[in-house]
């Protein structure tokens, strides 16, 4: 470990994954480091053995359910959206190479105590329970008006702009109902709760072309989804790394990031009696304080809300579904008297991530209460009956500063979103910190030797 | 028409017993002393032609380094058909990390995966370290090919990859076209991201 690198990443996370074989692909040299012996940190899909010694350690994973290989399931419940920022990356690196990918079967939303399909073609809208015939053709204008509209082209924007005017106005103008706005700000542009009413409109219309887009892409949802689970992904953006050049060390403490004493600048970091130098370092939250400081450390890393999320295993598909192998369900905050939306996940054995004739089901939520748990009860409710469950409350961790002055740059914990959007905006972000440009996918990066 | 068949192989051993240059030898036919390892190669891939016309593609992973500090991620071993172990015959330690493999395979890949033990750097047989025989007797206990090679002179090098084209077909019949060997749950289909949109619908045409 006594050479020097051009940069140290630490944490095996998707976000630090990307960012690794980014930086490797560019010609930097990598260390990467996780103080797990496995890869992914928080966004690793688990195996049962590996989900019992994190939830119930005193326990062992039964042997009733499957074999043990059968399982990966993720902590963090997130799909892909079929066209969107992270199929662009997985493209452009490659790496879609070393993956495979289904679609989601389904995209949900609760209403009125039942769970409907999210209309995304003219078909289903006309057909959809979720409106009224009156209703349908005032969201036919809206929808007619969003797949029109063009930034630079006055013509398509009827008067409003939507860099300036508020979301609400816009569904005032087209008079669309309370229940229409619900799943079209929360099933469709998916928003977690209904400050974007009062934001400028135009992120609300891009994310619904986002949402149409990815859905006219495979069809049955805008979603598709890596088999074997999403902990792939951190392992093929690792491999994209080391297959150019990176260097990896799994199961390595990390005891120490080491700061020029004058400076505050970023040296090294320190693991046991061993040091290894380099220009900057990327890592994930938890190696930089968050959850536990130690004294005398630099604060670096805040919290900013939580998420609550219950790994739910079932023997049957989920009730008034049409017994789809995967779906989401958003229940729209308005719904259950929340300010945040609640979303379900489901995936099954045809994702490789259980045993056949099990299904596993994510129910998650932003943190309100001090009872967590409980408020997830309007999603676990949908459910039917639930074979086991594990809970889990998890702080959200953003960094404190651009980590540009001392060259330690911290990437944000995974949010509450269904998606990984947001994923790719931290990656863009932190590579526009570290070096200063914004970044380019140009070209397909790695080529198969025949 | 004759058949075709294409396998995910892949290669473990500890650094430096010579796995990108066994393959680089059974690919381009090449051998280079002081070779840094492949950048910029996802993976290989070679073309062996059997007797009876049948075709077997290896799609040939190599570890990109990730072995030398225990940091291979099991999507590595992911769908593969076959595996090569390779150790050094110079050195004996590098033996017993080859069987610590093979356990890891046996724990984590598919059951049906062909397993070869291969002993490299054969034309120093002068410093030899492991004996033909103490090999052999474990490939054999374990149910595994096994030979020796050297990436440099190429001796045996061919021999090996043709061994395991012949085997694969036999144990694997049904994964005939884009064959991997772990069977793939039934139900919904895969999609290719690197093909346009291929929906229902254009963006423009959907959304009303």
């Amino acid at each position: 470990m006594d050479e020097e690198y051009d940069a140290i990443v630490l944490g095996t996370g998707l976000t630090e994954c990307i960012l690794s074989g980014l930086l490797s692909v560019d010609g930097k040299k990598v260390l990467h480091m996780d103080r797990n012996d496995y890869y992914g940190g928080e966004s690793a899909s688990l195996n049962l053995t590996q989900l019992y010694r994190k939830f119930r350690p005193d326990a062992t994973a039964p042997t009733d359910i499957g074999r043990d290989r059968d399982y990966a399931l993720d902590q963090i419940p997130k799909f892909i959206f079929a066209s969107g920022g992270m199929t662009d990356l997985l493209v452009h690196t490659d790496v879609t190479r070393y993956l495979e990918f289904k679609q989601i079967s389904g995209s949900y939303v609760y209403r009125d105590g039942k769970v409907n399909k999210v209309p995304s073609t003219e078909m289903e809208a006309l057909r959809s329970p979720l409106m009224g015939l009156f209703e349908k053709r005032r969201a036919r204008n809206f929808f007619v008006y969003v797949q029109n509209w063009r930034e630079d082209d006055p013509a398509t924007h009827q008067g409003l702009d939507l860099k300036k005017v508020p979301m609400k106005d816009v569904y005032a103008k087209f008079g669309l109902e309370p229940g229409t706005q619900d799943f079209i700000g929360h099933a469709m542009a998916l928003y977690l709760h209904d400050e974007y009413k009062e934001q400028p409109a135009k992120e609300t219309v891009l994310r619904i072309v986002q949402y149409s887009q990815s859905m006219a892409r495979y069809g049955k949802s805008p979603y598709i989804y890596p088999m074997y689970g999403l902990g792939e992904l951190p392992q093929a953006f690792s491999r994209l790394s080391a297959v150019y050049g990176g260097t990896y060390m799994l199961d390595k403490h990390v005891d120490e990031v080491l700061t020029d004493p004058a400076t505050g600048k970023f040296i090294g970091v320190r693991s046991g009696e061993e040091t290894v130098k380099a220009k900057l370092v990327i890592g994930d939250p938890s190696y930089f304080g968050a959850g536990e400081m130690k004294e005398g450390q630099k604060v670096r890393v805040m919290e900013e809300g939580m998420v609550v999320r219950a790994i739910c295993i079932l023997k049957h598909p989920i009730p008034g579904t049409e017994d789809v192998d995967s779906l989401q369900i958003i229940i729209p905050q308005n719904q259950v008297n929340r300010q945040n939306d609640i979303y379900i996940a489901l995936l099954s054995h045809h994702q490789g991530v259980c045993a056949q004739g099990v299904y596993v089901a994510i129910v998650s939520t932003v943190v309100e209460t001090s009872v967590p748990e409980k408020e997830l009860a309007p999603g676990l409710a949908l459910l039917g009956p639930i074979f086991d469950k594990f809970v889990q409350v998890s702080p959200l961790y953003t960094p404190t500063t651009t980590g540009v002055e001392d060259q330690i740059f911290i990437t944000r914990s995974y949010d509450a979103t269904s998606h990984l959007e947001t994923v790719v905006a931290d990656v863009r972000d932190v590579w526009q910190r570290v070096t200063g440009e914004p970044l380019k996918l140009e070209k397909k990066v790695v080529e198969v030797q025949e | 028409m004759s058949k075709q068949f294409q396998f995910k192989l892949v290669l473990l051993g500890e650094s430096a017993v010579g796995k990108s240059s066994l393959v680089l030898r059974f690919v381009k036919d090449q051998f280079d002393d002081y070779r840094e390892s492949t950048i910029g190669a996802a993976f290989l891939t070679q073309t062996v032609q059997l007797e009876d016309g049948t075709t077997v593609k290896f799609e040939i992973w190599d570890t990109a380094g990730q072995e030398r500090y225990k940091s291979l991620a099991p999507m590595y071993y992911r769908s593969a058909a076959c595996a090569i172990c390779v150790y050094d015959i110079t050195q004996s330690a590098s033996l017993e990390k080859a069987k610590s493999w093979i356990r890891e395979l046996q724990r984590q890949a598919d059951p049906s995966i062909v397993i070869a033990l291969c002993g490299n750097k054969s034309d120093l047989a002068a410093r030899r370290q492991v004996s033909q025989e103490e090999a052999q007797k474990f490939a054999e206990e374990e149910g595994l090919m096994w030979c020796e090679t050297s990436a440099k002179t190429g001796e045996g090098v061919n021999e090996i990859f043709d061994r395991i084209a012949h085997k694969l077909p036999e144990v694997a019949p049904l994964q005939a076209q884009r064959g991997t060997a772990a069977a793939k749950p039934a139900g919904a289909r895969s999609v290719d991201l690197n093909k346009g949109p291929a929906g229902p619908g254009t963006p423009e045409s959907c959304n009303c």
